[in-house]
């Protein structure tokens, strides 16, 4: 068992199948010698060469392009985008072309690809290196999503998403890179199997990224009064462990749903929808969603706090539903 | 450069099956039979056939949404190309591609592409596995004038050029973006030209000379092959139909078609065959083998189920099949 960061794991993940597989390969912009814009790939130049963790041109429409057309002729490569933002610039390689050509192909065509994306507020980058775009993603058949919220997670994720014979966008929140927890097991976690990070009876809080954290600490507070919130991270948004989902509904009969994306069209909807449509009769009173506000984030670190959900945003639903 | 007879007449077989193909393509959707849209390739089968001829079944090439000529120029199977066409079950895309997506990883075919540009990016990947591993296979990424307006263009050529990827990047330049001629939508003349912008060799032949091509071709595919990166060919040809079929190219003025039709690729190296020796007999003996794969192929399209609907959701994943929890 050891201590690592949430970046530090994903580096451990990614460099675990470098040592293995030689078709692994990462490249992106400033990941070489520099070691990355926030430091996740620093030492991986030195140990695996220049040939396997390549520098790229600020060209993000042929980052992701080329982690398409190596994907489908033999390598398993994985691409980092500086932040999420950014993936609006290559985004016809990405809808198009990655989610696009096992399809269009008959099947015929393979594309084991990662694409790293950096994402989430909380550190002043203001509106267009904070955005969380998860409803991008999760909108697009022919995708995978994860989007792990501990250092352990982070490291079995990783794991899996390079296995995965389809292109996996893997979210990454640039405010917990330093966030320290255990990681006990070096295996991969599947993908499409949620955690239920706090076993709780009365309310179940489904929450990603970094809002695990928040529905953690209103647990906490809850707990002092009584009340006990079961905390539920899906870890990947496509496919959703939604057997899961109505395991703990089952239990509790009330859910809120927490993501860090702007609230309207944010996939935490979706999530709300599933539920609404498959396990209404389960409920005792209708999915509340908790998201940003919808505005674009703002740079103030007075104006971002504002603008972010957090734990009183949890323990207020969780009232109003009781 | 020293062609032999053998070589010719497998350009001529490339180019005879492309515009054979078209032909029928032409007459099959005016018919109905083949659904959604197609576009036609015909008047620049030199450009792909001369390409084709350099490179070995596995090299890559990438293609466009003018693409049939490419396919069948690298090898792809005319029975599969047409049932695709026609949305069948036994296509090469399983009826769920069309015209515009028939790929054929088999044969390195990566794949036709509805995006104008997006091919470049994905002929840069896959030259970086070709390099990456080295070995010895190159990429061809095909695309037209238009594209080259593209941002995917810049990023692309770029990146081939720092990384010295073993890229052959082929502007079919046939003067058209749909319905923008290139004095319109570019102000210059030579798109070869843009190569200098990536300190790469920048080339531009009569796309209509097969042997020009192939001569270009050789040469770029040559130096790819060592390690020497990418080169830029400016292959001038005319796309003799509209942007699709259905479009009636009101936009192109009649003596230029006519001017072009004269240069038609076809019967000029049907003159050069037979100064090298070629008879008429040999000449018929492959346009003949040429008919009779073709109405084979229309058969098989014909006589080949419809998909099953349950198909739908296939092959979206390697993994899982979609779920469709309600409608």
């Amino acid at each position: 068992m050891s201590v690592m960061t949430y970046g530090e794991a994903i580096r451990e993940g990614m460099s675990i199948r470098m040592r293995e597989d030689n078709n692994v390969v990462l490249f992106g912009e400033d990941v070489g010698a520099f070691g990355g814009c926030f430091g996740v790939t620093a030492g991986m130049f030195d140990e695996f060469g220049e040939d396997r963790v390549r520098d790229t041109p600020i060209s993000e429409g042929v980052i992701i392009g080329a982690a398409v057309g190596s994907s489908a002729t033999g390598l398993r490569p994985i691409a980092e985008l500086m932040f999420c933002d950014f993936l609006t610039v290559g985004m016809d390689q990405l809808v198009n072309q990655a989610a696009k050509m096992r399809y269009m192909f008959g099947g015929k065509i393979s594309l084991p690809m990662v694409v790293r994306l950096p994402l989430g507020a909380g550190v002043s980058a203001a509106a267009q290196h904070s955005q969380s775009l998860e409803a991008w993603v999760t909108h697009v058949p022919g995708l995978k999503v994860v989007y792990p919220s501990t250092p352990q997670d982070a490291l079995g994720l990783m794991l899996s998403s390079i296995d995965d014979n389809n292109p996996v966008m893997y979210l990454e929140h640039k405010a917990m890179y330093a966030a320290k927890g255990e990681v006990a097991s070096l295996d991969p976690i599947p993908l499409g199997k949620g955690d239920i990070k706090r076993a709780g009876t009365d309310v179940t809080v489904i929450a990603t990224g970094k809002m695990v954290s928040e529905a953690l600490a209103a647990a906490e507070t809850l707990a002092k009064e009584g009340v006990e919130l079961e905390v539920l991270d899906p870890r990947t948004l496509n496919p959703l462990d939604v057997g899961l989902i109505a395991q703990s509904i089952e239990k509790t009969s009330r859910v809120v749903v927490i993501t860090e994306e702007c609230k309207r069209g944010g996939f935490a909807g979706e999530i709300s929808a599933i539920i609404a449509e498959e396990l209404f009769d389960l409920l005792d009173g209708p999915p509340i969603r908790i998201g940003a506000l919808n505005s674009p984030v703002p740079f103030a670190p007075v104006l971002e706090q504002y603008y972010l959900p957090n734990k009183d945003d949890v323990i207020a639903a969780v009232k109003k539903l009781a | 450069m020293k062609i032999d007879k053998e070589q010719i007449q497998d350009m001529y077989l490339r180019m005879r099956k492309i515009r054979e193909f078209e032909s029928k393509a032409q007459s099959l959707f005016a018919e109905g039979k083949i659904p959604g849209f197609v576009h036609l390739y015909l008047g620049e089968e030199a450009a792909a056939a001369g390409v084709c001829a350099c490179l070995d079944d596995e090299d890559f090439i990438t293609s466009t949404h003018r693409g049939h000529g490419h396919i069948i120029a690298k090898g792809g199977d005319l029975k599969y190309m047409m049932a695709e066409l026609y949305g069948r079950e036994t296509g090469y895309c399983k009826g769920k591609g069309g015209s515009m997506h028939i790929a054929d990883r088999e044969r390195g075919i990566l794949g036709a592409n509805g995006i104008v540009g997006a091919g470049h990016n994905i002929a840069v990947g896959a030259g970086l596995t070709c390099s990456y591993l080295n070995n010895g296979k190159v990429v061809v990424c095909f695309f037209g004038d238009a594209s080259t307006n593209q941002g995917t263009f810049h990023e692309s050529l770029n990146l081939a050029s720092i990384w010295k990827l073993p890229v052959v990047f082929v502007c079919e330049n046939n003067y058209y973006g749909i319905s923008m001629s290139q004095g319109r939508h570019m102000s210059i003349k030579d798109i070869a030209d843009r190569a200098s912008a990536y300190g790469i060799p920048g080339i531009a032949v009569d796309g209509n000379d097969v042997l020009a091509v192939y001569e270009a071709a050789s040469e770029a595919v040559a130096r790819a092959r060592k390690g020497h990166g990418p080169t830029l060919i400016e292959c001038k040809t005319y796309r003799q139909r509209g942007h699709f079929e259905g479009d009636p190219g009101t936009y192109k003025p009649a003596k230029e078609q006519e001017e072009w039709l004269k240069k038609d690729p076809l019967p000029r190296l049907v003159n050069i065959m037979k100064e090298t020796g070629f008879t008429d007999d040999e000449i018929a003996a492959i346009d003949n083998s040429v008919a009779a794969e073709l109405a084979a192929a229309i058969t098989f399209a014909e006589e080949s189920p419809s998909p099953k609907v349950e198909s739908t959701v296939e092959d979206v994943y390697s993994d899982i099949v979609e779920e469709v929890r309600v409608r």
